[in-house]
């Protein structure tokens, strides 16, 4: 009789540690995704409405660059100016990152932990800090003009243009795509590259065919972890583009401080169903490939 | 390393250490500016010492993490030993799902949705603003839990599962076996679950933004509001100070990762000396 209620009584008590975290994940994690979607189908009054959804895509506003006034929509410019700025810094990332995680996962033990902790140190520093330092940099008056200047180079005007904005994003996030890499790659086996080389393949073929697909789970978390914060950014936006290029973020944050909780729950809830969306392909897709091989 | 290597990596320090040596140097400036270096001096540092208002947030920011690291390490660990102990996939695909949302989720969003509930709630019982100290600590042991319970729960696969038996055999009642054994042998992902938590908590400005009150101002959001008017070196004193302490804890903890490794070796010989 014991013997058989003990094990029913642990299991009792594991459900019991579990309750807490439960209870938790419930109230602050599900309950508020479902206040988004409810703030952003219902108006002032909290009667249901598909405004603020159609607001998103038939906004439009009036743009004049030099002598032509256009005609744009207001938020789906934002949206794809979003997309196009974080693939662009996604990219950049990956590109100057996944060197440089090759680098290290080949070095000595002592070398790797030297140089991972030199990457995580800028993360370790508030990001409105980080951003706020490439401002002083890029400034028409900053230190980069200063040195262009003592070399004879003209003055170039970077702060308040796009580019601006990819350098502030890709030094932000640009340790978030070492690190998955970079803990994918130095759990490859040398042994793999050794005997594909064995086998004929010259360099180029090694990382085309060896590394490159192994390494591939951490490129996707990679890409992920600097696109996601990267497309929802609203502070580098606003200091490196000078405010000039609203992002999504920017829209979302903006509504928000003009107390319009409902668009701004609206523009949350379209931008969390679309990143959804992506990231399922993303994983779809990576699935496939980890199939075909 | 080749040589081309070490050019590469070189160029990759430049880029993610310039702008800060630039900020270490421009807190030392005399005057206001931010691209001429005139003097050596120590003033930003003593405006910043002046400044209560910065004081007070760095404050409020240690206590917000200490409170929201030790909630959630300790609900954290408790939920990962439930979760391991999960048989119904269901219940088990479930509770993944439920952790991995405010990871994958943009933080933004986690902020936005935290603080429609709480005004709404708020709300309902009639008061005008419902944003405060515990609105942003709930806020910031929610976003913190999934980084406990992930560091946590892989401890538990890899521990040996006949050591809380062998414990319980020699007569432990299964509480006892639990703290006596389980909780030494996890004990490196609670540590890193919850320097995880305080670290991200005093470095948290988007969820803190959306779900903070106007009374509780914490460091980022005092960076934010200095940042909104024209700045001054004292932010980069700040700044400077923040990476001295940063520096100063990895060496320590560095230091210390030695020290036990040479214990432990230490222990090793002797344990071979004995035998």
């Amino acid at each position: 009789m014991r013997n058989a209620s003990a094990p029913a009584r642990r299991g009792l008590v594991y459900r019991m540690v579990l309750a807490p975290y439960s209870v938790w994940a419930f109230l602050f994690i599900l309950v508020p995704l479902i206040f988004v979607a409810y703030y952003a189908f219902t108006d002032q009054n909290f009667n249901f409405t598909l405004d603020n959804i159609t607001r998103f895509f038939t906004a439009t506003s009036t743009v004049n660059d030099g002598a032509v006034t256009r005609e744009i929509h207001t938020y789906l410019v934002i949206f794809v100016r979003s997309l196009k700025l974080a693939v662009i810094s996604t990219a950049i990332c990956l590109i100057m990152g996944y060197p440089m995680a090759y680098i290290i996962s080949r070095a000595s033990q002592r070398t790797q932990n030297v140089l991972i902790t030199l990457i995580m140190i800028p993360m370790w520093m508030n990001f409105l800090i980080r951003t706020y330092a490439w401002m002083t940099i890029l400034q028409d008056t900053g230190i980069l003009n200063g040195l262009l200047a003592r070399i004879g180079l003209g003055p170039v005007h970077i702060i308040g243009t796009e580019a601006a904005v990819i350098i502030g994003m890709v030094y932000d996030y640009f340790p978030y795509m070492i690190l998955p890499i970079y803990s994918v790659m130095a759990k490859m086996d040398v042994k793999l590259l050794e005997a594909a080389r064995d086998l004929g393949c010259n360099s180029a073929g090694v990382l085309r065919r060896v590394i490159w697909p192994l390494s591939l789970p951490g490129v996707i978390s990679g890409v992920i972890m600097v696109l996601i914060p990267s497309i929802s950014t609203f502070y580098i936006s606003q200091k490196l583009g000078n405010g000039k290029f609203y992002l999504i973020g920017d829209a979302i944050e903006g509504q928000y401080a003009a107390n319009n909780l409902h668009f701004a729950a609206a523009i949350a809830f379209i931008l969390m169903v679309i990143l959804l969306v992506c990231m399922a392909l993303m994983q779809r897709g990576a699935n496939k490939k980890a199939m075909v091989m | 390393m080749k040589t081309s290597s070490k050019i590469y990596t070189a160029l990759i320090m430049l880029f993610l250490f310039a702008p800060i040596a630039i900020l270490l140097v421009f807190s030392f400036n005399e005057s206001k500016s931010l691209s001429v270096f005139s003097k050596f001096s120590l003033y930003w540092y003593k405006e910043l010492i002046r400044d209560s208002e910065t004081l007070n947030a760095v404050k409020n920011t240690l206590l917000l993490a200490f409170c929201a690291a030790a909630i959630s390490t300790v609900m954290g660990t408790a939920a990962a030993v439930g979760m391991n102990k999960l048989r119904n996939r269901y219940v088990r695909a479930v509770m993944d799902t439920a952790t991995n949302i405010p990871m994958i989720n943009p933080e933004i969003i986690t902020g936005i949705s935290l603080m429609l509930m709480f005004v709404f709630v708020g709300r309902l019982f009639g008061a005008a603003t419902s944003l405060s100290f515990w609105t942003m600590l709930i806020a910031h042991v929610t976003f913190c839990l999934p980084y406990v319970i992930l560091q946590v729960l892989p401890k538990l696969q890899q521990m040996d599962k006949s050591l809380p038996e062998a414990a319980m055999d020699l007569g432990c009642t299964p509480v006892r076996a639990f703290f006596k054994v389980e909780i030494p042998e996890i004990m490196p992902g609670i540590v890193t679950g919850l320097i995880m938590a305080f670290t991200l908590s005093l470095d948290d400005f988007v969820i803190s933004y959306f779900t903070a009150g106007n009374g509780f101002q914490t460091l980022p959001i005092r960076i934010f509001n200095m940042t909104k008017k024209t700045v001054t070196p004292k932010m980069y004193a700040l700044a400077t100070i923040t990476f001295f302490v940063i520096l100063a804890l990895l060496l320590i903890s560095n230091l210390s990762d030695g020290e036990t490794y040479r214990q432990m070796k230490l222990a090793k010989q002797k344990k071979k000396a004995k035998s």
